[in-house]
């Protein structure tokens, strides 16, 4: 073996890839094409990177309390982060509400490290300039619900609540152009342009579309968290801005959640 | 220093398949800013890899490579437990290495 | 009170007023009301996107309640009151330029967050209609009006339907997906001039 020896090999693997795909042009839907080069890439997600950031804040010591978020409770007990995503949102005992994981953490910053909560909602989300901790944290928690099937309860009375709120929420039209989730995602087999777009009143739909969720966002370069997937649909329906971790928000995570129930998580996702 | 990578090597049949994804903005030295200021170049120029210190890859990028660049590569040889590190430059001189054992 | 009574005032309240609702705890009603309130709660000004958007008109608040399934009567109705308050051209010319309307059904831009109050909007056409036969990226959530006008005839009938259809898609559908361009302010009414040419011209590639 030799160094001459592999770059022969590069352009051959290149070579083999066109024809291949020259071949099959006729038979192969643009969606298709889409989800093959997911494949290709599905092993080489930039998700990991936020995810280990993520991993890194979780245990590192913080704020005026200089506590790590190992005590944090997002379900399951305390320091639990194995399969917590599958189950959210939930009520919890001790705040009294029903919440996502993005509010959960909220509480956990600001009661375990005593974070003021307006510096961390006044950056929930990632931009090119800066990352966002809450948004790394819920990447890193996310990824350890990998391969475990959603499982939302809607046992507990404000659970029941928050689905049916959620469910509204979801017919809610309102705004400039009359919009409300519904006016897109609860038709089957639409798109707009080019985009398709999953109905999320059927099971199937709902379930890839919530499991692909955070998603590193390859034409923006970031991990966007499944918060700001909800404001960019709200930003789009010409409505105002949903306040972060609001119960509003937690409310149609729940229903989106529940939507989802049964179906393989498998985020954090990689999207165009 | 830059980002860590995140490389993954397997053997398989004779044959040892290297994953690299690297952390870096690529940044095409063509984007402007919302205030019309242009956005400096500043992008990996080199990547290379090397196996129980002999060279397997050497390969030049330039601005077209996106963020966050996913490499895969594949050569002749390897067995499980050796190591193969994998380093890059950019134009502003700065470099990253990277060290993983070959799963078998 | 009794039982009986309380679930007459709350099917009451789920088809008439909301205002009464607050009493029927979580039935559909109450939980309307609620979702309202917690809407206007927990949404704030975000750019040219003013909190209040998030208040219903009446069309709006029906077609969300009844997800967007009427019972005739208030369909009916509403049928009725968005087509009486569709404002037609003075001038009674109904066809402005296709090519302008072309640029416009093209842009999907306008009333975002993240828009300027400056620019103007676009038509969002292409984002669910098929139109001219040289687009190939448009979108299926509306019916495809590749030859519209070959297919119904550039009359002076069909110019004001389509004018007042695209004014205010709710006069013939209460809870119909698209927007009420002409009714909601968001398309002049040169613009839909351009956009009812670009539907009718036989020179528009819509027709071609």
């Amino acid at each position: 073996m030799n160094t001459s020896n592999v770059k022969k090999l590069i352009p051959l693997l290149v070579l083999a890839t066109s024809c291949a795909a020259t071949a099959a042009e006729n038979e192969i839907s643009d969606s298709d094409r889409i989800a093959q080069y997911r494949e290709m890439i599905s092993d080489g997600n930039p998700a990991d990177f936020d995810e280990m950031r993520g991993e890194e804040l979780w245990k590192t010591v913080a704020g005026p309390k200089q506590a790590t978020l190992e005590k944090c409770d997002l379900g399951k007990g305390a320091g639990v982060v194995k399969g917590v995503y599958t189950e959210l949102p939930r009520y919890f005992k001790d705040t009294g509400k029903v919440q996502d994981l993005e509010s959960r953490l909220l509480t956990c910053m600001t009661t375990l490290q005593g974070i003021p909560e307006e510096e961390i909602t006044a950056k929930p989300f990632a931009s090119d300039k800066k990352a966002s901790d809450i948004s790394s944290l819920a990447t890193y928690v996310v990824g350890q619900s990998k391969g475990i099937k959603m499982a939302v309860s809607t046992k507990h009375p404000q659970a029941k609540e928050a689905y049916e709120i959620g469910k509204r929420i979801f017919n809610y039209r309102a705004g400039p152009y009359d919009f409300a989730c519904s006016t897109c995602h609860a038709t089957s087999n639409v798109r707009i342009r080019m985009q398709d777009l999953p109905n999320l009143n059927v099971r199937k739909d709902a379930q890839t579309a919530y499991a692909s969720w955070p998603a590193y966002r390859v034409s923006q370069g970031l991990t966007r968290s499944f918060q700001w997937r909800l404001n960019d649909c709200f930003r789009q329906q010409r409505f105002p801005e949903p306040k972060f971790a609001s119960e509003a928000t937690v409310a149609l995570t729940m229903f989106l959640a529940v939507s989802a129930n049964g179906g393989e998580y498998a985020g954090p996702g990689l999207k165009r | 220093m830059g980002n860590p990578m995140k490389i993954r090597a397997a053997v398989k049949d004779g044959v040892t398949e290297v994953k690299i994804l690297m952390q870096h903005e690529m940044e095409t030295g063509l984007r402007k800013e919302a205030d019309g200021t242009l956005v400096p170049a500043w992008f990996i120029t080199e990547v290379k890899a090397q196996y129980q210190g002999r060279t397997v890859l050497e390969t030049q990028f330039g601005q077209s490579v996106s963020k966050n660049p996913y490499l895969l590569f594949r050569f002749k040889g390897g067995a499980a437990g050796e190591k193969i590190t994998v380093s890059w430059v950019d134009n502003k001189g700065d470099t990253r290495s990277d060290e993983v054992s070959i799963a078998g | 009170m009794n039982a009986k009574l309380i679930i007459g005032l709350a099917v009451s309240a789920a088809l008439a007023s909301i205002s009464l609702s607050a009493q029927a705890g979580n039935t559909a009603g109450g939980l309307d009301a609620k979702t309202a309130e917690i809407v206007k709660r927990d949404f704030r000004d975000k750019g040219i996107a003013k909190a209040t958007r998030v208040n219903q008109d009446e069309l709006q608040a029906m077609c969300s309640k009844y997800v967007d399934k009427l019972p005739a009567k208030i369909k009916t109705r509403l049928e009725a009151e968005q087509t009486d308050a569709i404002k037609w051209p003075a001038d009674g010319k109904y066809m402005g330029d296709w090519k302008a309307g072309e640029k416009l059904a093209q842009s999907g831009r306008g009333m975002t967050w993240s828009d300027k109050a400056e620019e103007p909007a676009g038509g969002n056409c292409y984002n669910c209609h098929q139109l001219s036969s040289k687009e190939i990226a448009f979108g299926t959530i509306g019916p495809s009006l590749l030859n519209f006008g070959k297919i119904r005839g550039n009359t002076e009938a069909n110019q004001r339907y389509t004018y007042s259809r695209i004014y205010n898609a709710k006069a013939v559908n209460a809870c119909a997906n698209m927007p009420r361009f002409g009714h909601m302010g968001i398309l002049s009414e040169a613009q839909i001039k351009d956009l009812v040419a670009l539907l009718l011209d036989p020179e528009s590639p819509v027709n071609k």
